[in-house]
């Protein structure tokens, strides 16, 4: 059995701590360990950004940082966008927009749009385009996750 | 992914002794690279030794007489969101701002991306151009050097067994100076370079004539090249659609490119040529803005 290490984490708002092998990624951590299995798996060599996650506050692939490096960190992920039942003006959005098909790449889409908005609710279309350049998508063509987004950032609990 | 201890020292002393306690080692910054690499397999150490906790790595600092010190763990992310270095020192946001995606630069560092040493990477034509060192540690004491002079082939540098990289060193840069980067990829983002040129010009008060110059260029052979003789070339001279194209027959005479599914050897060299042209043209803006 190979040696496992405890790690602390604040997971989407909650405190937990988890056992991790040094080897294992976040992305397999939150998969396999923790039942998290809205974190989608892509390329697993941080190309195509289906595995984003928030940690402290910064988009990740989570495919690209090791369990054990979550210790003391927050880590939001698509799990944690949504209020309750209540979803994210983003994830409505992207319902009411038809914004994703296979669905693979949604929840990376979601998280990376939620830092943005975050802290550039008035983002125009160049500048999602461009942040969302890390997030690939074979099936929409990125129209219509585009509008999604730009949707959800004219919603008010989005720009307040 | 094959077994590996994992080390977060907090100190550059425990780093030094991890280094020596006989096992292969690997550094884990941004993870970007290394954590693929060790995944795929193609490269095996016995452990990781997380820098990130170490102080002098994941701060910067302005120097007294206007240097710029990054500690080589500091994302780049951080860099570009710090308004004083987009204005000051627009040549390390145009090279920070193109590497990957958001999610890469929240992670992905100078020290990195140097270390990485791959000859297409994209920070190290504009730090090569900015006049960049590096400062080196290792139990032995520190040691600092001309950032051109790191690279020894395709992810082959001259770090040894226990030694790190601390910072990379921006040296304060001349009154009237400007600096650009430049990058040739077939989409808008998320690509490596097929080629990329660092540039910088220093004119003269009068910002009328040439009194040095700078010129790096990647992706055209196995190491980043410093093209010394583009920039000599410059010297004395009047910044004019002539003397820049001299400048650019230069560096594309010292390129050395193979062809791959990225660009064919002709390619490369044209693109050397026309991007170095434009990387003056807009270092020379730059330099009559500062």
């Amino acid at each position: 059995m190979p040696r496992r290490t405890h790690i602390q984490t604040t997971l989407n708002g909650e405190e937990i701590d988890f056992l991790c092998e040094p080897r294992q990624s976040l992305l397999e951590v939150l998969r396999d360990e923790l039942g998290l299995t809205g974190t989608k798996e892509g390329c697993n060599n941080g190309n195509c950004g289906a595995c984003s996650v928030l940690m402290d506050g910064r988009v990740v692939n989570s495919c690209c940082v090791l369990g054990v490096e979550a210790e003391g960190a927050e880590v939001v992920t698509i799990e944690g966008v949504a209020d309750g039942d209540t979803l994210h003006p983003l994830q409505q959005c992207f319902l009411e927009e038809a914004a994703l098909q296979c669905g693979v790449c949604t929840p990376g889409f979601i998280v990376a749009a939620k830092a943005l908005l975050d802290s550039e609710p008035d983002a125009d279309e160049g500048r999602v385009r461009h942040w969302l350049a890390g997030n690939l998508c074979r099936c929409t063509g990125y129209d219509k996750i585009v509008r999604a987004v730009l949707k959800a950032s004219e919603m008010e609990e989005v720009s307040a | 992914m094959k077994e590996i201890d994992y080390l977060a020292p907090s100190s550059l002393g425990e780093a030094y002794a991890a280094l020596q306690n006989g096992k292969t080692s690997a550094f884990l910054a941004g993870g970007t690279d290394i954590i693929v690499q060790l995944r795929e397999g193609r490269k095996e150490v016995d452990q990781l030794i997380d820098v990130k906790h170490i102080p002098e790595l994941v701060s910067y600092a302005w120097t007294d007489d206007g240097g710029l010190v990054i500690g080589a763990s500091v994302p780049f992310a951080e860099i570009y969101e710090d308004d004083e270095i987009v204005r000051r020192l627009p040549c390390v946001i145009d090279c920070a701002t193109l590497v990957g995606g958001i999610q890469i630069q929240s992670r992905a560092c100078f020290g990195g991306n140097i270390g990485n040493s791959g000859p297409a990477a994209d920070t190290v034509p504009a730090l090569i151009a900015l006049g960049a060192t590096l400062t080196l540690g290792s139990a032995d004491g520190a040691r600092d050097l001309p950032l051109e002079d790191f690279f020894t082939g395709p992810g082959q540098n001259v770090l040894g067994p226990g030694e790190l990289i601390i910072t990379v060193n921006i040296p304060p840069q001349p009154a009237n100076s400007g600096s650009f980067f430049h990058r040739f990829i077939p989409r808008n983002e998320m690509d490596i370079a097929v080629v990329n040129v660092g540039a910088r010009i220093d004119l003269d008060a009068g910002g009328e004539r040439i009194e040095g110059a700078r010129i790096s260029v990647g992706a055209v052979a196995p190491v980043p090249l410093f093209v010394a003789a583009a920039g000599d070339a410059l010297v004395g001279e009047t910044p004019t659609e002539d003397s820049f194209a001299r400048a650019a027959d230069i560096a594309a005479e010292a390129a050395t490119p193979i062809t791959d599914m990225r660009g064919s050897i002709a390619q490369r060299v044209h693109l050397t040529r026309v991007l170095t042209y434009r990387a003056l043209d807009r270092a020379l803006e730059r330099a009559r803005e500062a």
